[in-house]
């Protein structure tokens, strides 16, 4: 599938999506809401997007984004959906009923960024210890005590 | 991490009787690291296995944000440290990928040179320590030897025999050792003469195939819905070698096969990495006496500073698919690092396979699975 015509396709899923195709890959910002859908559309749709390669977050200071690299294994064409999360709270659905990848992922998003998912079977801590306090992958975090200010 | 009262707390809530739960590692020698395995158990039964990360958590990620494109290249070294190359590469490749740098074929060949010996190196190491977790001790041996040799031509060539650090944005850090064709060529003619020994001792090995065969079963389904990469996919028939998929450097004009296997079991992972490292050496033997002369490294600034916007690229480790993804604002250091790790997404699925079996059997499951912990917790 061409760009336009994956744009076609998921502007009928996410109406409200946007689109930016400077990068190598298509990016699509949609809202925290539309993210589960159009998630499971892509994988179970017409896309089959069945791979999940790598799911992060990104903290810019003024909000967090999430940020889902998808492929598949048949076609081999990524795309990039992303979505903005407030930064005070951020919640979103998860996606580990649909990728199976994404529950260790999100975990370690939720450790890191103390991002939310909703539905989430397990979210627990995964790397840091149980007692840590702060979301050390922020911008904004501070240890004084092990970080070395380059 | 974990305190004591919580272990006993969700055995009471998981009410059957006969529950055991056992704590595997953090100092388990088969689990070669620090991995911290929470095993519940039914009898002799896996119940419920749920690992444990972070013991060597270095906040990798973090660390990398402060540091400039020239020098965040050396903590990936000390990350999946059996392919240190590797990673090394597909960090010079996003950085030479985001500003356009031309990369000389010299430095070209050695890359997939050196990468291939690692992949060796990887897989050998992982071939005697997996051996000897399943009780076989002599394996170990031999595969030493063999990797000895590597270690031998990776110390002449870049002064390290583990955590190497090669492979710079632009090309290479300095020239090769004038020995190195010859190494190279010792280290084929002895692995070629003595991988039929591996066959000998394990492959055909009664013992082993009884220990390895139908024990861990990972369908080709559940291995791209975990995100499994590398020798673990394949042994289920999933193909996802990065190398024929999206070829980088010159592996599109090297003729090698991509094995597949289809049983998904431990034994098909063995014989996967077996196999993979007869086609590493044919990629060798296609380039050593072919490596151009000229420039080992291309012109770069002194100052490297990514242009504004999100990169990222992908390389196949010993291990599967390794990607780095950079968030760049422009400046000489990145505003966000990921590393998509092979090991990670491989132990998530160590629980779907392992339940129902019993416990001797997660040995074989979690040998096959290569599992290297500073990969993990990053």
């Amino acid at each position: 599938m061409t760009n336009e015509e994956i744009k076609e396709y998921i502007t009928t899923l996410a109406p409200a999506a946007t689109y930016d195709e400077t990068g190598e890959w298509l990016n699509i910002l949609v809202t925290a809401e539309e993210l589960q859908p159009l998630m499971l559309a892509l994988r179970n749709g017409k896309m089959q997007m069945n791979y999940l390669f790598c799911l992060t977050c990104v903290d810019f200071k003024t909000h967090l984004t999430m940020v889902y690299h998808l492929s598949a294994t048949t076609h081999r064409q990524s795309i990039v959906i992303k979505a903005n999360l407030n930064r005070e709270q951020p919640v979103i659905e998860t996606v580990c009923d649909i990728w199976r990848t994404a529950e260790f992922l999100e975990r370690e998003v939720f450790e890191m960024f103390g991002v939310h998912f909703t539905n989430h079977p397990d979210l627990r801590k995964l790397i840091l210890e149980d007692d840590f306090k702060g979301y050390p992958l922020r911008k904004d975090f501070e240890d004084p005590i092990n970080m070395i200010k380059l | 991490m974990y305190n004591q009262t919580e272990i006993i707390k969700d055995t009471s809530e998981l009410g059957a009787d006969g529950e055991l739960v056992i704590n595997m590692g953090p100092q388990h020698p088969a689990t070669h690291g620090v991995l911290h395995l929470v095993v519940t158990l039914n009898g002799e039964t896996i119940k419920k296995i749920e690992p444990h990360l972070g013991y060597i958590h270095r906040s990798i990620e973090k660390m990398c944000e402060s540091l400039t494109y020239r020098q965040f290249i050396y903590v990936t070294s000390r990350m999946d440290y059996l392919s240190s190359h590797i990673n090394n590469l597909g960090c010079a490749l996003l950085v030479e990928k985001g500003m356009q740098i031309e990369v000389p074929d010299r430095a070209k060949y050695v890359r997939v040179i050196l990468s291939e010996l690692t992949r060796i190196a990887s897989h050998e190491l992982w071939l005697g320590a997996m051996a000897m977790d399943l009780g076989a001790f002599t394996p170990f041996f031999y595969a030493f030897r063999e990797r000895e040799m590597i270690t031998d031509i990776m110390e002449d060539t870049c002064g390290a025999r583990l955590t190497m650090n090669y492979i710079v944005p632009g090309g290479l850090m300095y020239d090769l050792h004038p020995d190195f064709q010859k190494k190279v060529k010792a280290f084929i003619t002895q692995f070629k003469s003595k991988v039929t020994e591996y066959e000998d001792l394990v492959t055909n090995n009664v013992i082993f195939q009884s220990r390895t065969k139908g024990v861990g079963i990972l369908s080709a389904e559940d291995a791209i819905s975990y995100g499994c990469t590398g020798p673990v996919a394949r042994a289920s028939g999933v193909s996802c070698d990065i190398r024929k998929i999206y070829p980088y450097e010159v592996y599109d004009k090297v003729q090698f096969d991509e094995v597949l296997e289809t049983a998904g079991d431990s034994f098909a992972r063995y014989m996967v990495r077996v196999k993979e490292m007869n086609q590493s050496i044919r990629i060798i033997e296609q380039l050593i006496d072919n490596i151009p002369e000229g420039d080992f490294v291309g012109k770069t600034k002194n100052v490297l500073k990514l242009p504004k916007g999100e990169f990222y690229t992908r390389v196949e480790t010993a291990r599967g698919e390794f990607g780095v993804y950079v968030v760049s604002e422009g400046g000489t250091t990145p505003h966000r690092i990921k590393f998509r790790s092979p090991g990670f997404s491989n132990l998530s699925v160590l629980n779907h396979i392992s339940v129902g079996s019993k416990i001797g059997d997660l040995m074989a499951s979690m040998g096959t699975l290569d599992l290297v912990i500073p990969d993990i917790d990053r």
